[in-house]
């Protein structure tokens, strides 16, 4: 289907069917039960599970592909959504325009920063990357471009947002929130009540949903392309590829270019679903999170970034929600002093404590599964294959034995 | 002139920080091959020692004064630090004038224990893979260790003085014979100095030494010296730990200049590693130079008249400066061919 194979298009329809059905898979527990807390289906929280979904498939595209690490994507999202803020501010409301210039606009910083950063490789490159991003994060912070050409570009720490007094020469007067082409507002939601659950079912998503989808697609091509075994063959043995007589700095750099347009179009959506920039967006920290969500998702992987960003935004929304109350009525089944115990070890844990969790959870992953949750998946399965085996022939195993290159 | 002059200054306390995490970071890069993120985190220790020392020795006993009353009626509560019943007022509030020197000698120790468990715990297990996964595994670390500090400490930013005897500051002015004054703060110039005196120490440490001789051999090829019958691992774990307690100590008297607080490590980890690029990756005196170097740069840079052309230059122009000489020298200022070439 599409040109891609047959593996690759059961990912992807698996992929669509959970993307259109977010809002009743995030939502399983009846609202105002004990469990709702764990809900995740509302709007707010599902664009941010696409839209890092399509900044960690991006990030992949160069760090699962290359195998070098970039410490400075999140300047590509800051940029995309500086671009899609300034459309408003000068155009409308509408986020196509926007969009394309944040794609655009981002390509061509990737372009720059790619070309000087890629003449190292290993740290130094990571370390290029990130002084590049703490640039752009410090000019964009107190807007110094701005400041020298004696206008505003990034607005300085109150962050970049629309005022009335701006020129928005193709406004309507019933335009006041983004929209897409003016069919549909971002933030229109249609709620569905049935019983005791309420599902949400939100434009904006959907628009970041379909926008994954395409960009899930893009990346499976890219991996089984030429292009992409180019890339594999510049991870596992640079040297051999320049001995063979292939310059790879143009792969390496297309990668790098590609990967901060994903970059940049995550960042625009950031801002098409919520029209504000702020420099925060460029943070180390942010960049670091991008690693880490394609680390723990399975780095190389085509589907593990887009687990990871759901599995770190869902437990940075839930765990940061859990305060002392919440788990005191978890432990009030045990006696009295365990139940104060338990909720003193939980404690560093959850609500504002979540960075702990997420710094623990990170070492733990790069240690005992460098593969990320992918690789844990696959670990799992062979386990319960093997014992299907045990279980049933034992002409399997005496293949096994004579052949162990098999497995 | 002078306002130069000030500026080179200032520049010094910045730049004596930069050397001392980038010469921990070079260490710890050029022995054992690792990228560690949780550098700046270990400097942030250290500020928290002197911050520990100095809330233990402010630890009082609460006595109820009943003829006098605070402002909300109740009885007035007087705090006699135990160190005053112990060892008399004057003695007891000079230890306590006197916590952040102190804390050094709390530091070192403490500091030599976190490295050394770090190298041995977790950093060890590490050699083998590739440096994607020391970068993340130590920038993990670095997050915990920053939130454990959060959780105990708070916040906010931890006031923590200087000894009352250098509050105040040096006039150079007189000394260069300029008649306008060049007031410079006590604490800072004690900074400097102390800074010199570790970096002067850690060199004649590995210059004059067996164990120094010992490392540098190491350094410049590990095989042989393992070869020779040498258990270089064991020593190049000990660096790791010398290299923790630079950082640490460093971290210790920059507590008056800058109040501690968690996340402090993080913003000069960055910097530092730039230092350390600039300088040359594996190249100890390059670390100290682009160190101090960077330093001036950054507070030159603040020079009205430099921000009355190029504003904000102060502060991008570490990172235009690392650029530019990694463009033209890829190695950086100091870098020896074949040290971390790939």
């Amino acid at each position: 289907m599409f040109g891609i194979g047959k593996r690759d298009s059961t990912l992807l329809i698996i992929v669509a069917i959970m993307a259109l059905f977010a809002p009743f898979i995030l939502n399983p527990f009846p609202t105002g039960s004990a469990m709702a807390q764990f809900n995740a289906g509302y709007p707010d929280l599902m664009q941010r599970f696409v839209i890092f979904g399509i900044f960690a498939i991006g990030f992949n595209l160069l760090f699962g592909l290359t195998g070098y690490l970039s410490f400075g994507h999140a300047a590509f999202l800051g940029i995309g959504s500086y671009a899609v803020v300034w459309m408003y501010k000068l155009l409308d409301y509408n986020v196509i325009p926007g969009l394309f210039l944040a794609v655009i606009v981002s390509a061509i910083f990737a372009l720059a920063i790619g070309f000087i950063s890629l003449r190292r490789s290993g740290i130094y490159f990571s370390i290029l990357t990130l002084a590049f991003a703490q640039m752009m994060f410090a000019i964009s912070y107190s807007d110094l471009i701005g400041r020298f050409l004696g206008t505003t570009i990034t607005n300085g720490e109150t962050g970049l947002q629309v005022y009335t007094s701006d020129p928005q020469i193709l406004i309507d007067d019933w335009e006041s929130v983004p929209h897409l082409l003016g069919i549909v507002e971002m933030r229109s939601t249609y709620t569905l009540d049935a019983g005791a659950w309420s599902f949400d079912f939100n434009a904006g998503y959907y628009f970041c949903a379909v926008i994954l989808l395409i960009m899930f697609y893009l990346a499976i091509r890219i991996f089984r392309s030429p292009f992409g075994m180019m890339l594999r063959a510049v991870k596992s043995n640079q040297q051999r590829m320049n001995y063979t007589g292939l310059n790879t700095r143009p792969y390496t750099l297309a990668a790098f270019v590609i990967s901060g347009m994903y970059a940049g179009l995550a960042g625009g959506l950031l801002a098409s679903m919520d029209p504000l920039a702020g420099a925060e967006r460029m943070q180390w920290t942010a960049s670091g999170e991008v690693v880490l969500m394609t680390i723990l998702g399975g780095a190389g992987t085509l589907i593990g970034p887009v687990l990871g960003a759901g599995f770190i935004k869902y437990f940075e929304n839930i765990f940061a929600k859990i305060n002392d109350n919440v788990l005191h009525s978890w432990f009030a089944i045990l006696p009295d002093g365990m139940e104060d115990f338990m909720v003193t070890i939980v404690h560093p844990f959850v609500g504002k404590g979540w960075n702990l969790t997420l710094g623990l959870l990170f070492m733990l992953v790069v240690i005992f599964l460098p593969g990320g949750l992918v690789e844990g998946g696959q670990r799992i399965g062979r386990v319960f294959r093997r014992r299907d085996r045990n279980a049933g022939s034992v002409e399997a195993d005496a293949a096994k034995q004579r052949n162990p290159a098999a497995e | 002139m002078d306002a130069i002059l000030l500026q080179i200054l200032n520049g010094l306390d910045k730049g004596s920080a930069y050397a001392l995490i980038a010469l921990g970071l070079t260490l710890i890069f050029g022995t054992l091959g690792v990228v560690n993120f949780a550098h700046g985190a270990l400097f942030m220790l250290g500020a928290f020692c002197a911050v520990t020392v100095q809330k233990l020795l402010s630890l009082s006993t609460i006595t109820l004064d009943e003829t006098q009353k605070d402002f909300l009626g109740r009885p007035l509560e007087i705090k006699t630090p135990y160190v005053e019943s112990w060892f008399g007022p004057e003695t007891g509030s000079l230890i306590i004038d006197w916590s952040v020197p102190l804390a050094i000698l709390f530091a070192i120790p403490v500091m030599l224990f976190i490295g050394y468990v770090m190298e041995r715990g977790l950093i060890k297990h590490f050699y083998k893979r590739p440096h994607a996964d020391q970068i993340l595994v130590t920038f993990g670390l670095a997050i915990v260790l920053q939130e454990i500090i959060k959780y105990f400490y708070g916040a906010n930013p931890i006031p923590t003085p200087a000894p009352s005897a250098f509050v105040g500051s040096f006039d150079f002015a007189p000394l260069l014979g300029l008649d306008t004054s060049l007031a410079y703060p006590y604490w800072r110039l004690v900074y400097f100095g102390f800074s010199t005196l570790i970096i002067g120490a850690v060199f004649a440490f590995l210059q004059f030494t067996t164990f120094g001789m010992v490392v540098r051999a190491g350094m410049a090829d590990r095989e042989t010296v393992g070869l020779l019958g040498i258990d270089i691992d064991k020593r190049f774990s000990i660096m790791f730990g010398i290299a923790a307690a630079v950082a640490g100590l460093a971290g210790v008297m920059y507590a008056p200049i800058n109040s501690p607080n968690y996340h402090m490590g993080m913003d000069f980890l960055v910097l530092s590693f730039v230092v350390v690029v600039v300088g040359g990756m594996g190249s100890l005196p390059g670390a100290v130079l682009a160190g101090f170097m960077l330093g001036i740069l950054e507070s030159l840079a603040s020079l009205n008249e430099v921000k009355a052309v190029l504003p904000g230059i102060d502060q991008i122009i570490i990172y235009v400066v690392a650029i530019v000489i990694l463009l033209t020298r890829p190695r950086g200022l100091m870098g020896r061919k074949g040290v971390m070439e790939e």
